[in-house]
């Protein structure tokens, strides 16, 4: 009894460090334990709630692991066909242009099937925020080589590791688009630690503002592991990131506003 | 408001024509033989009037994606194209459907396969009206004989489109597109202000969460959504079912075509009864749903139907499956993109079919 009295006592709004925002759903998120995605997910559900956002919000979800992710956070949604969620995204912001649209999406996605959609939304400067997820892998299906899968990776369609010359080089998409004018804020970021998380919510929280004022395409690239497809463990895939992912995929801003780098 | 009369190409009237059905979104790409649509929407640059958005998208796929992201948000959005580009279009018309979106789609068919040819033909007719796409779902197909139905399928195809949640189809052809005729227009309709309460515009605290998807992971529950669409489907059969019939009441001989081979048909009608020839036509205005209650009434009466397509011979199917055996079901048509004449209905009919 004694026990009981000390948790309720320390169950006290006060104490309360960490919740559940008010944006994710109570749906269980389908994704392997240590993925990527559940973080992102909830970066994008706490922009959207503390933006104010929710009853302005039309999400584009894609084809891959995060094919679902209509179930996870209470806004409404549009299930995009493989790669064409920019096209998609591009209609909704035209008919209702003070709506916040964004896409989320991963490399096979965006960076394959989907990348003329996506370069010329980027293009166009089609005022959406993009969300790319980049593991390097396609995930839902089993683990192939990606348009991002890195030299020498080893998925179920490389399994002796990319071979380049045979199977083409890895696609940096993010610094395409960066080089495209319609394209107003490009930046590659990764959720892997807390300091990490907090760069890509201020990442998320301008892409909002910069919608808001109707400065073009945003772009948000998110480097993240795969700890299934990459058959490692959770701690491992997020090191093997770093020293394998991060000399090729370098985070940080690629392409920043002229009247922000000019002061 | 009073109705306009303009000499109109085909391609033209669909385009002013959903400026004035109050469309808010055209996406198209250009791809002969109607690309005047896209031109004509540029050129009238309706975003400054009616607030019609226009836009010419990377690709058919682009097209068809943004109408359906524009259909989802509950607006009245279209897209044209001819064949090459509509198979194209395939992926997305088949995900519009899944999604139970209205939207209009418009096929200036070519002939074909493969990049064929750009002159008319009617080598489209399975791919509209049995799917097209993968999955099992049907469009509500129009087929225009005329300019002035090209104009009026417009708003006809939104009308059912939305009434049903369906996607629905002009099958036209290169030579409806192509060709000019006076039309009638009706006056500029204002664009709709209502929200359909399944759209996706942003959700508000009183109600929950629109999601607009194809997907259902559960077999048992795709196969009840499934069961759904075929209610769907019976009720438009029961409901929506056009056709016009010409001198069919003491016709021994029956044409049965559409779109431009209904045009040149009912020449043949005159030619062929001129010629002491009982001979009439039935006409499908809507291809699905089919007409095959009235044609199986119509076999009852008549010797030989034959159905005259710009085609292999496509529709014919449905003719044979309409009459169910009853009466012989004979095809004529030219194809690679020629367009039939009537002095050769009339002659085939003779030849191949009273003298054969």
């Amino acid at each position: 009894m004694a026990e009981a009295t000390g948790i309720k006592d320390i169950l006290k709004p006060e104490n309360l460090v960490y919740n559940k925002t008010k944006i994710m759903t109570d749906n269980v998120l389908s994704y392997c334990p240590g993925c990527g995605h559940g973080t992102a997910h909830r970066i994008l559900a706490e922009i959207i709630g503390e933006e104010g956002l929710q009853s302005q919000t039309i999400g584009v979800s894609p084809v891959g692991c995060s094919v679902l992710l209509y179930n996870y956070l209470d806004i409404d949604w549009q299930e995009a066909a493989h790669g064409r969620a920019p096209a998609v995204a591009t209609a909704i912001k035209r008919l209702l242009p003070d709506k916040f649209v964004f896409t989320y999406q991963g490399d096979g996605d965006l960076a394959a099937i989907g990348t003329a959609e996506t370069i010329h939304s980027c293009n166009r400067g089609e005022n959406i925020l993009i969300i790319f997820i980049n593991n390097g892998i396609y995930g839902m299906t089993g683990g192939q080589m990606a348009p991002t899968t890195i030299s020498g990776m080893k998925t179920s369609t490389s399994p002796y590791g990319r071979d380049v010359k045979l199977m083409g080089n890895p696609l940096k998409i993010t610094d395409i688009v960066a080089t495209l004018p319609g394209t107003y804020y490009v930046t590659r970021q990764s959720v892997h630690t807390p300091a990490n998380v907090r760069k890509t919510k201020k990442a998320m929280r301008k892409a909002v503002q910069y919608q808001k004022l109707n400065k073009g395409t945003c772009f948000i690239e998110i480097v993240s592991n795969c700890p299934s497809g990459w058959k490692m463990t959770p701690v491992l895939s997020n090191k093997w990131m770093e020293e394998n992912m991060f000399p090729f995929y370098p985070l940080g801003d690629i392409k920043v506003p002229e009247e922000k780098s000019a002061q | 408001m009073e109705k306009e009369l303009r000499l109109m190409k085909g391609n033209e009237a669909v385009a002013e024509a959903a400026i004035r059905a109050g469309a808010d979104g055209y996406f198209g790409y250009p791809i002969t033989p109607q690309s005047e649509i896209l031109e004509y929407l540029m050129e009238a640059s309706p975003w400054k009037t009616t607030g019609m958005v226009v836009l010419q998208a990377e690709s058919e796929i682009a097209a068809i994606n943004m109408v359906y992201g524009g259909a989802a948000c509950g607006k009245k959005v279209l897209t044209t194209s001819s064949s090459p580009g509509i198979s194209l279009k395939q992926e997305g018309i088949t995900y519009i459907a899944g999604a139970e979106l209205p939207c209009l789609i418009v096929n200036v068919v070519r002939g074909g396969p493969g990049l064929g040819t750009i002159q008319p033909a009617q080598s489209d007719y399975f791919q509209a009206v049995k799917g097209g796409g993968h999955g099992d779902y049907h469009l509500i197909v129009l087929a225009p004989a005329s300019v002035q139905e090209m104009a009026d399928f417009v708003g006809l195809g939104f009308d059912l489109a939305f009434k049903y949640r369906n996607p629905a189809m002009i099958l036209s052809d290169g030579a409806i597109g192509q060709m000019m005729e006076k039309v009638w227009l009706s006056p500029q309709q204002e664009r709709s202000k209502s929200v359909p309460a399944w759209a996706t515009t942003g959700k508000p605290s009183t109600r929950k969460r629109n999601i607009i998807t194809s997907l259902d992971l559960d077999p048992n529950a795709q196969e009840v959504f499934n069961q759904k669409l075929i209610a769907k489907y019976n009720e438009i059969k029961e409901k929506e079912v056009r056709y016009e019939e010409l001198r069919c009441d003491d016709a021994e001989y029956l044409f049965v075509a559409y779109g431009t081979s209904a045009r040149v048909c009912m020449k043949s009608v005159q030619l062929a009864r001129a010629q002491g020839i009982k001979v009439g036509l039935l006409r499908p205005i809507t291809l699905y749903p089919y007409p095959s209650k009235r044609l199986n009434q119509l076999a009852d009466r008549v010797k030989v139907m034959i159905s005259v397509e710009m085609s292999a011979g496509q529709m014919i199917e449905d003719v044979l499956l309409s009459v169910n055996g009853k009466v012989p079901v004979h095809h004529f048509g030219r194809m690679g993109g020629i367009v039939t004449n009537p002095e050769e209905v009339v002659e085939n009919l003779k030849s191949k079919i009273i003298g054969g």
